[in-house]
């Protein structure tokens, strides 16, 4: 069990979400930074699909009531176990009863060996807040919350054992630079065309694609809204509501524009300026409101080719991770 | 069979077939057809198909399908597709208590058509309505075919919190709030029966295509409904 002392200002369970229920306007959710989520799942010897906590800023403290192999992973973690800092993207071993804060981090993923164990609901663990069912009693985490842990893979033991033998605390090695997002208080972002960027007048082109905006205080897992200048469309039209995604940058009446998150709804109304790329969307998720982003026309093919290395990636951390405490390697199976 | 159809990449992972209107073809007869066919035929790696009301997104993943050989099946699906006329079918029956605590804006509706609150129940129950699309919340739908006497705009200011099961007209579409939500539609009644639930085998009631009615029922009878378990 892991009981919550302090909840900070969102806690919420989280996994891959549900793109398959989309049809029936579910929204997909899950993870806002699902890179993070699943680099921290491999770590500590998880399935990617495995549920973990993820912490909006920081203000965090969790008591383990069992022994238990953690990782955090996010942008500008800073974090203590028992008073002792603990850096972001490496596995360390939480003895029972020890005391975990994350202090500061713009969307932290807590991911712990078995994952937070909550009933799968349509195909998912992850919280839909919204609608108010997954997750942890289809919410965010209060004060005083007993979430349980799910069993360790015998993965997560040979890892937990490793570190038990080497008398580590924490791992020696983790994910490294090249398979981290390139986060950043003020990155540039990829975007493909959406339908309506040739409707944008010429002024609005050029500072969509020149000027840096900033993440608005308003903004949430829903969407962010970016301030700093207001954009038109030549002629304003009235639009039918369809299909969007994660990353879509839509541009209601008042001419900020808004770009979608994990907790989106599965239709908008509003223009369709583009769509932030998949790649880049990890940098979009650790912007806090007051943080700046640039945004960069892209094609499709450069974004699916980014995507499918990423994805590459990640399946090749997992299988090196794999190998390297395969049963019977370390002498201990 | 030759469309105007447009085909537009949404992003990375997604494609939305954009179908307008046109005269004498069902945007969502036309839909429901191609999305049964890319239901059985197409190739692996579509993760969600997502109606609305003259476009179907589709949500892949480039991993399994490439943007092309997606665009280059739909060509071709969309090109030799055989359109079935959509089947009438059996409306689902909407129970609703109209008016007072359930609907506070019903008198507003009213006054706002210059007629009585029972002539906007009598007109919001005497028709079958279609659900053009599913979006908004869990299970929420459009509903088309409301009465043009019945077209109110939305309120000034949204309601932090709707209850769920408050059934509302926004503009020309009416429809009913799985949820509770904040919300800016006029609400003018509320159904007992549950729109979403997670855990049914079918947690979303309608489906875009379905038709509705609603049927007006007593305050006393709301109440005996909501609180059976």
């Amino acid at each position: 069990m892991i009981h919550v002392r302090q909840p900070g200002i969102q806690t919420t369970v989280q996994d891959l979400g549900r793109p398959y229920w989309q049809h029936a306007g579910v929204p997909v959710g899950g993870a806002m930074d699902l890179q993070a989520h699943r680099i921290a799942n491999i770590l500590v010897g998880n399935d990617v699909h495995a549920a973990a906590l993820e912490c909006a800023l920081g203000g965090v403290a969790l008591q383990f009531s069992t022994s238990a192999l953690v990782t955090l992973a996010g942008r500008d973690v800073t974090a203590s176990l028992d008073g002792t800092p603990i850096v972001p993207w490496r596995a360390f071993r939480v003895e029972r009863g020890a005391l975990l804060a994350l202090h500061t981090g713009c969307r932290t993923t807590i991911a712990v060996a078995g994952g937070i164990d909550v009933p799968i609901v349509l195909d998912a663990r992850g919280t839909s807040l919204r609608a108010g069912f997954g997750g942890w009693e289809g919410r965010a985490i209060r004060r005083d919350d007993q979430l349980p842990i799910g069993r360790p893979s015998s993965l997560s033991e040979r890892i937990r054992d490793h570190l038990v033998e080497a008398r580590l605390t924490i791992a020696r090695w983790g994910a490294g630079p090249d398979l981290l997002p390139a986060y950043s208080d003020a990155p540039t972002v990829r975007i493909i065309e959406g339908p309506q960027f040739a409707e944008l007048d010429d002024a609005s082109r050029t500072l969509l694609l020149g000027d840096s905006f900033r993440i608005a205080p308003d903004s949430d897992r829903m969407g962010y809204r970016l301030s700093g200048h207001a954009l038109r469309l030549t002629t304003p039209r009235e639009m039918l509501s369809s299909g969007v995604t994660a990353g879509t940058i839509q541009l209601p009446p008042g001419g900020a524009p808004l770009v979608l998150m994990a907790d989106r709804q599965t239709t908008g109304g509003y223009p369709r300026l583009g769509d932030v790329i998949t790649a880049d969307l990890p940098l979009m998720a650790q912007l806090r409101p007051g943080d700046h982003v640039r945004f960069v026309l892209t094609e499709l093919d450069v974004a699916q080719d980014q995507y499918r290395r990423i994805e590459h990636d990640l399946a090749r951390a997992q299988r090196a991770l794999q190998l390297r405490f395969a049963a019977g390697t370390d002498g201990s199976y | 069979m030759v469309r105007i159809v447009t085909l537009l990449p949404l992003g990375d992972r997604a494609l939305v077939v954009e179908v307008p209107a046109l005269a004498g073809i069902s945007a969502r007869a036309m839909m429901r057809c191609l999305a049964d066919r890319v239901t059985a035929d197409a190739p692996p790696g579509i993760t969600a198909l997502v109606p609305a009301i003259e476009s179907l997104t589709i949500h892949y993943d480039p991993l399994r399908l490439d943007y092309e050989a997606l665009r280059f099946y739909l060509t071709r699906a969309i090109a030799t597709l055989e359109i079935v006329p959509e089947t009438v079918t059996e409306p689902v029956v909407i129970p609703v208590c109209y008016g007072g605590e359930f609907g506070p804006d019903l008198d507003d509706v009213a006054a706002a058509h210059t007629t009585t609150a029972d002539a906007i129940i009598a007109l919001h129950s005497a028709t079958t309505y279609t659900v053009a699309m599913i979006g908004f919340l869990p299970g929420f739908p459009y509903l088309e075919g409301l009465a043009p006497e019945l077209h109110t705009p939305r309120r000034a200011t949204p309601r932090t919190a709707v209850p769920a099961g408050s059934v509302g007209i926004g503009g020309s579409s009416t429809g009913v709030y799985p949820f509770a939500s904040p919300g800016g539609w006029q609400i003018i009644g509320r159904t007992p029966r549950s729109l979403f639930s997670p855990t049914r085998a079918s947690p979303a009631l309608l489906q875009a295509g379905d038709t509705v009615r609603f049927t007006p029922i007593s305050a006393a009878a709301l109440r005996a409904l909501l609180e059976q378990p």
